[in-house]
């Protein structure tokens, strides 16, 4: 057993890492909602975080971007590197960091404006304001999001105008928009039906051709289908992290054989 | 391969930018913070200019003689400087406006909270906003020419026996500017404020307390004075306050309509000025700057801040009061 | 009828009881919607009349000509130019103010003693009297300040006046903006300002803009400030206008002008003992109400117009 497990981490360690955490400590106020977190997100691969709610997941995923920022008296401790630059440093911008790692949220919330300008919104922040430049990359990313040919003639009718699985879709082509090195996702089709949750799951696998993938997800099914590594958080602790189907089909602790089995959560 | 070399010279052109962007960010930050602190700074030249100007008048006047001598008359000879008679003024304009605006504010709050679907209230509410919002001197002209006549009126059936009566308390007709007229369109105009912030005191009270109102066996009125209103009673009471702190700043229709008379008497049949309408009435003369006459607006206009501020503090004590309640 | 009968006597009373709450009970509900009525139909009544008094003045040339001694030959235009001057001034000073006094206080003020205090004040100039900005605008803006009895010290005593109410719906307009809106454009890289700048201002535009016109159209009926800085009631003249035929074009003279305004040239007439006078106030004073009232119904629509919008 302890063999096993030893040969299944060594291999883990081969991988070309996009994104590896060490030692990450969390706190929002005093509470420390973090402990000690270990973590390889390897490149061009999808890798899900899941646990029962409150197990910091979606707080670990905020790291990444370093959402936390944005509010007062949260604090890091630890180390995440992005291509073995350590984002957490006090010297590293945050905006410059969010302009390479893009997020996709729980709920769709594209802005109250045109298709085109949700996507084009990063591109403009970037300062990249070439009229032909920003036309391509907004084709293009509606065109990975699968969404190009059900908006390539409204393009500048407002994004609410869209369903809730087309928004979240929005949302997905916003994000690539920027050519990002990692996205975050955070429940993504928790708020959506079943036949968009499909869509969206299909157009993940599709994207990890190009860009890594990190996602927060409450369903084991779709951490089963869709990812290739899987983490299990529990009480902000990272108590297993490992290859999706070893982690399913031969988990090292209790908590976890009982949470993928659906015993709690 | 290209696309990680236009990630990176995109990224080297990032951190060139970063510090102009942290300065425009922080040169904002001050531009805004100091849009915020005009509020600060304009509490600061109210109080700065109407107590240095109350200085100058204090040093000529005792602050006792202010307070305590019943004769307002700084442009006669010889002045007098008692505020006495603009408080009385004041006071009673604002009893009335009161009388008036207690409970058909109160009333409505409660119909409307309790009573009134919420259709009639979409209807009533914007309706009551208008009315609000129609300027003060307008209101003068509603009390001195509409409602002062109809008070004559009213008031030549029962003047004669009220007159013989009590002669020193009913005059035989009511005179043309008059404190009753003026308190009571003042009055109407606050109804809206008060059944709006009552209203919203009401509403604020859980429904799992009417329903236990409800479940013994009370109807919806008792439910309504026996449940509600108590629970909501600080808010209201708020709104009560800073219905009276309206009315005492209120100048415009005591101005046209109440005469512009200091007139230490608390008879709403009488003319009489409030404090407002002094400012009002030194105002359109020509005063020279910097006479005493001239800063005893400032002093009328220093008691009439204090009190309304101390209106503001019950106020904003009481409705956070009841908020914190639930 | 048998049931009641054979009920013991206790329960015959409590029924009768009921009966007689219900009566209180829609007895209440008539008393509470007359209330409101009458209230209501007074005021209105008393617009009405208003209106009729004022009614045959509304000519033409009661808005093209000067004040005057004759009253069949007076006229509002020097009071609406003025009335429509200093609220130029008013908007042009209060909106950016209000607004970034809001924007400040909702988007960046972190919880400290500072943004308390700023908050504080907001609530409390919201309660101070109208006319006590009056005697600022004496005391600071003409004495000290040496601005005159201007069309400047009225737009700035009268932009102070309302800056509680644009910085009060300006919160509550931006306080509506979802935070999954801000979380999105910082998620993309945006900045602070670009945050605000790009979307929360845009989204929150039209809520603004209803506070910005409550907030005038309370400037536009106040009178109170602007007697006490000394606006006078009889201006047989116009202020220099703003857009000049020869170079530079456009002139500031005007805000140095002396200057009257619809509601205190009102005021002056109801205070004429004549009672032909009060027919021009009624008339001045129907301008001003259809004016007050064309701004909040607008601003009321605007309102529910954007609830209904929403959609987020």
């Amino acid at each position: 057993m302890v063999e096993k497990v030893s040969t299944s981490l060594s291999s883990l360690s081969m991988l070309q890492p996009k994104a590896e955490v060490r030692n990450l400590n969390f706190y929002y106020g005093a509470t420390q909602a973090l402990k000690q977190i270990n973590l390889v997100v390897p490149e061009k691969r999808v890798t899900a975080l899941i646990g029962p709610s409150g197990c910091g997941k979606t707080t670990l995923l905020r790291c990444f971007n370093r959402m936390h920022d944005l509010y007062p008296g949260n604090r890091y401790e630890g180390e995440i590197l992005l291509d073995r630059i350590n984002i957490l440093e006090r010297r590293v911008d945050p905006i410059a960091v969010r302009m390479r790692v893009s997020m996709v949220f729980q709920r769709p919330n594209p802005f109250p404006k045109s298709i085109y300008e949700n996507v084009a919104y990063g591109l403009r922040v970037q300062g990249l304001l070439k009229r032909d430049f920003i036309d391509h990359q907004v084709e293009q990313s509606l065109r990975s999001a699968a969404l190009w040919d059900e908006v390539k003639d409204r393009l500048k009718d407002s994004a609410l105008n869209l369903s809730g699985g087309q928004q979240q879709r929005l949302c997905i082509a916003r994000a690539l928009a920027t050519e990002p090195e990692l996205i975050l996702f955070d429940e993504p089709t928790s708020a959506l039906d079943p036949i968009a949750t499909s869509s969206i799951e299909d157009l993940m696998s599709q994207l990890k051709q190009q860009v890594t993938i990190l996602i927060v997800t409450h369903s084991m099914q779709q951490a089963a289908r869709l990812s290739d590594y899987t983490a299990f958080m529990y009480l902000g602790e990272m108590l297993e992290f490992n290859q999706t189907t070893t982690l399913f089909n031969q988990p090292l602790h209790q908590q976890t054989e009982d949470y993928v089995r659906g015993r709690f959560g | 391969m290209t696309n990680s070399s236009v990630q990176s010279s995109k990224l080297t052109r990032l951190t060139t930018h970063k510090a102009s962007r942290d300065l425009r960010e922080l040169a904002i930050h001050i531009v805004l913070f100091l849009a915020g602190f005009s509020c600060v700074a304009t509490t600061i030249a109210i109080m700065y200019i109407l107590i240095l100007e109350s200085t100058y008048f204090f040093q000529h006047i005792s602050i006792v003689e202010f307070l305590t001598s019943s004769d307002w008359s700084p442009l006669f000879d010889p002045p007098g400087y008692g505020i006495l008679p603009l408080v009385a003024g004041t006071v009673t304009t604002t009893l009335v406006a009161l009388f008036v605006a207690v409970p058909l504010g109160t009333i409505a709050a409660i119909y409307l909270s309790e009573f009134a679907s919420a259709k009639l209230r979409e209807i009533v509410k914007p309706i009551l906003e208008l009315l609000a919002g129609i300027p003060t001197v307008v209101y003068g002209y509603f009390a001195l020419l509409f409602v002062t006549p109809l008070l004559q009126w009213l008031y030549s059936f029962p003047a004669p026996l009220l007159s013989t009566w009590l002669p020193n308390l009913f005059p035989l007709e009511l005179a043309g500017f008059n404190m009753l007229g003026p308190g009571i369109v003042m009055g109407l105009m606050i109804t809206p404020l008060i059944s709006s912030i009552s209203e919203d005191a009401m509403r604020a009270v859980p429904v799992s307390l009417r329903e236990g109102s409800f479940a013994m066996g009370a109807t919806r009125l008792q439910t309504a004075i026996k449940v509600v209103f108590p629970a909501a009673f600080s808010g209201i009471s708020a709104a009560y306050i800073l219905g009276i702190s309206r009315a005492v700043g209120e100048t415009m229709i005591v101005a046209v309509a109440a005469g512009l008379q200091p007139n230490l008497t608390f008879n709403p049949l009488d003319s009489a000025a409030t404090i407002t309408a002094y400012i009002v009435q030194v105002s359109l003369g020509d005063l020279p700057h910097g006479t005493i006459e001239y800063q005893t607006i400032f002093a009328a206009g220093l008691t009439l801040v204090l009190f309304t501020l101390l209106c503001n503090i019950i106020g904003y004590f009481l409705s956070r009061r009841f908020r914190e309640i639930y | 009828m048998a049931q009641t009968d054979s009920a013991p006597p206790d329960l015959l009373a409590v029924q009768g009881s009921v009966s007689q709450r219900q009566l209180q009970d829609g007895l209440f509900a008539i008393v509470g919607l007359l209330t409101i009525l009458v209230a209501t139909i007074i005021l209105l009544a008393l617009v009405l009349q208003l209106a009729i008094q004022g009614f045959p003045r509304l000519t033409w040339q009661f808005f093209t000509s000067f004040p005057s001694s004759e009253w069949q030959q007076a006229g509002i235009l020097s009071a609406w130019i003025g009335s429509a001057l200093v609220m130029l001034v008013t908007a042009a000073i209060a909106v950016p103010l209000g607004v970034a006094a809001g924007i400040y206080l909702e988007e960046y003020a972190r919880k400290n003693w500072l943004s308390a205090l700023i908050e504080i004040n907001v609530t409390n100039l919201a309660g101070v009297p109208s006319i006590v900005y009056g005697l600022l605008a004496l005391g600071f803006f003409n004495d000290l300040l040496k601005l005159g009895e201007s069309i400047l010290t009225a737009g700035l005593t009268l932009a102070l006046l309302i800056l509680p109410i644009v910085i009060v719906t300006t919160r509550e307009a931006l306080r509506a903006i979802p935070n999954s809106l801000r979380e999105a454009a910082y998620a993309l890289g945006a900045s602070r300002w670009q945050m605000i700048w790009d979307h929360i201002l845009p989204y929150a535009s039209g809520s603004i803009l209803t506070g910005v016109i409550i907030g005038l159209s309370r400037a536009i009926g106040e009178t109170a400030p602007l007697i006490t800085i000394g606006a006078l009631t009889f201006i047989a003249f116009l202020p220099p206008a703003p857009i000049q035929p020869s170079f530079p074009y456009i002139s500031l003279e005007w805000l140095q002008a002396p200057f009257t305004v619809l509601p205190i040239q009102m005021f002056n007439w109801v205070s004429r003992p004549e009672p032909e006078f009060q027919i021009n106030a009624a008339a001045a004073g129907t301008v001003l109400i259809g004016m007050t009232l064309a701004m909040n119904g607008f601003a009321i629509y605007l309102r529910y117009r954007f609830r209904r919008g929403v959609k987020w």
